[in-house]
């Protein structure tokens, strides 16, 4: 039973869920304390998975849960980012009422059914992961409940999400009876190419393109983002992308890989689908968050892209592109936080005009977090893309590359536009300055990566560089 | 007579499927009913697997079951709890009103 030594993150979060439960019942107003508490949690997990010394792979519970270099990698990067949201999120979720015992607790269950899913080796275990999760950000999604708009984000974000999991299972249900086994390594071994196969593969691959929201299954994430909780949003636009993008290269390099032909065209569809959309469709919107909600669709078309050339080098590329990625997203909202007035927060593009005459710092570093989405060389942004289209390249893949690269292009006015409004136009009233300290960190932080990740990019790369899929 | 094979329990699971996800896109009234079509899919699920692990003479599939019928009812209990909060606050769960947020 030494082997638990392997889950003790897992373990020690849901630990605490149902100790804070208990607390949250026997302590009055105790919101405050659980939600500082709930960000040592994640902490300390952070601190344990980081701990734990691999030499090689280590299958748990028959087979059915892997810990390898990628599963705690990813659990690491999902620790960290899921702690700088609620750092810079504690003012917001203040102010706008919805600081209650039950919101860091469901954000820790959803973070639970992520680590359970990205180290998922069998379809069953794969299932309660990703439930565990969903079945938490429905529930986020409505969370300021007395809110119209918010309850019907999480209305339409739990019909898509129930049926995209109805298809995923399903695909599972397809793959069971034809591979005659639920677990990932038997998968593999009996995967052979025959049309029930092929069809549960593809819903499969359906079912995950609607949790990232890649093209042309993408219609809840502009209307979600735009409706749930400035805090949620934050929450949607990295964690779970992340977790599902993992399991697409678990699912993809691990019991599909016999099929690479197959499926290689179905991904560089969702991925030119989801790059073009994203670009073209973002150019009319007027709200901030439903803006990155598209420009969020065309990053995952380009982390995608990655995952089609079947190399090493194409997959740590996606992986270096997601990082940066979340970092730019964390940089853009905790800027979205700073925009208050009197207990009021801001979203539309027009609430930015004039910016730069009273809050330079601020404008400025939008000025940055925008270039670098819009991949303005030298900030990060360039580099994600950069390395993605290497790897594209290399395997000779140029009309992927020049779709991707003409998107970049028209995703680039949008973002310009916003530069546009923030130095240009007509100035307003200032907004709030006094910015809580996890706020300032967070956006200090990320925009000085984002900034200085040219002078020496092995800082990130060298974390990656060693994980080997195939 | 003839004899039941997995393709008849196949063909079963792959209909009430369609129905549950046509139900979904075309229902325009209710969205009561788009919780039944989701456990329509969720049924259709269950069958194919049950199916299978017969067939296949392996148990997995039946626990795989057990645990898609736990998950099905939680579904349906935050389901029934999202529309009773967003009914409260927009005084209709017609489908084709839900339309506060577009753009």
């Amino acid at each position: 039973m030494n082997n638990l030594y392997f889950i003790i993150p897992e373990l020690f979060i849901s630990l605490c869920v149902m100790f804070f439960l208990v607390l949250g019942v026997f302590k009055n107003n105790s919101s405050k304390i659980i939600f500082y508490f709930s960000c040592l949690i994640i902490l300390v997990s952070l601190a344990i998975n980081l701990n734990i010394k691999l030499q090689g792979k280590i299958f748990l519970f028959n087979n059915s849960y892997v810990v390898d270099d990628l599963s705690l990698f990813i659990k690491s990067i999902i620790l960290i980012s899921a702690f700088f949201v609620m750092f810079s999120s504690y003012n917001y979720v203040k102010v706008n009422n919805i600081l209650k015992i039950e919101y860091p607790i469901l954000i820790l269950c959803s973070l639970l059914g992520m680590l359970v899913m990205i180290s998922s080796n069998d379809l069953i275990v794969f299932y309660i992961g990703l439930e565990l999760q969903s079945l938490a950000l429905y529930v986020l999604a409505c969370f300021n409940r007395d809110n119209l708009l918010s309850s019907e984000s999480g209305l339409k974000y739990f019909v898509l999400s129930a049926l995209s999991s109805g298809l995923l299972l399903y695909g599972c249900s397809l793959i069971y009876g034809f591979s005659n086994s639920t677990n990932f390594n038997e998968i593999s071994q009996n995967f052979d190419f025959e049309y029930g196969v092929v069809f549960g593969m593809v819903f499969v691959i359906v079912g995950l393109a609607f949790k990232i929201s890649a093209v042309p299954f993408h219609m809840w994430a502009p209307d979600v983002y735009q409706g749930s909780p400035t805090s949620v949003t934050v929450l949607f636009a990295i964690l779970p992308k992340i977790a599902a993008l993992t399991v697409f290269i678990k699912f993809l390099y691990g019991p599909f890989l016999n099929l690479f032909d197959e499926w290689q065209v179905i991904i560089i569809f969702l991925s030119i689908a989801s790059m073009i959309l994203g670009a073209v469709a973002a150019i009319g919107q007027k709200n901030l968050k439903r803006l990155i909600a598209y420009s969020s669709i065309s990053h995952m078309g380009y982390a995608l892209a990655g995952l089609t050339t079947g190399t090493n080098e194409g997959i740590q590329s996606s992986l270096i592109y997601l990082i940066i990625y979340l970092i730019m997203n964390l940089a853009f909202f905790s800027c979205l936080f700073m925009l208050k007035r009197k207990d009021k927060f801001f979203e539309n593009i027009d609430d930015l005009s004039g910016l730069s005459k009273k809050h330079p710092i601020l404008s400025l570093s939008f000025l940055i977090i925008l270039f670098s989405l819009a991949g303005i060389p030298p900030l990060a942004g360039f580099f994600a893309k950069f390395y993605v289209f290497m790897a594209v390249i290399q395997k000779e893949m140029y009309f992927l590359a020049v779709v991707g690269l003409l998107a970049t292009v028209i995703a680039a006015f949008y973002y310009l536009r916003i530069i546009k409004i923030i130095y240009f136009d007509p100035e307003q009233e200032k907004f709030d300055t006094s910015i809580n300290f996890g706020l300032k960190f967070t956006l200090i932080f990320s925009t000085l990566i984002i900034l200085i990740y040219f002078l020496n990019p092995n800082f990130i790369n060298k974390y990656v560089v060693n994980i080997l899929v195939i | 007579m003839f004899d039941i094979g997995i393709g008849h329990y196949l063909t079963l699971g792959a209909i009430i499927f369609t129905i549950g996800v046509v139900g979904i896109f075309l229902n325009r009234k209710n969205v009561i009913v788009i919780l039944m079509s989701i456990e329509l899919i969720l049924l259709a699920v269950n069958i194919n697997l049950v199916s299978f692990s017969i067939f296949l003479n392996d148990l997995s599939g039946q626990i795989f079951t057990l645990f898609i019928l736990t998950v099905a009812a939680a579904e349906a209990a935050i389901g029934l709890a999202i529309i009773v909060v967003y009914y409260r606050n927009s005084g209709t769960i017609r489908v084709e009103e839900i339309d506060n947020l577009k753009g």
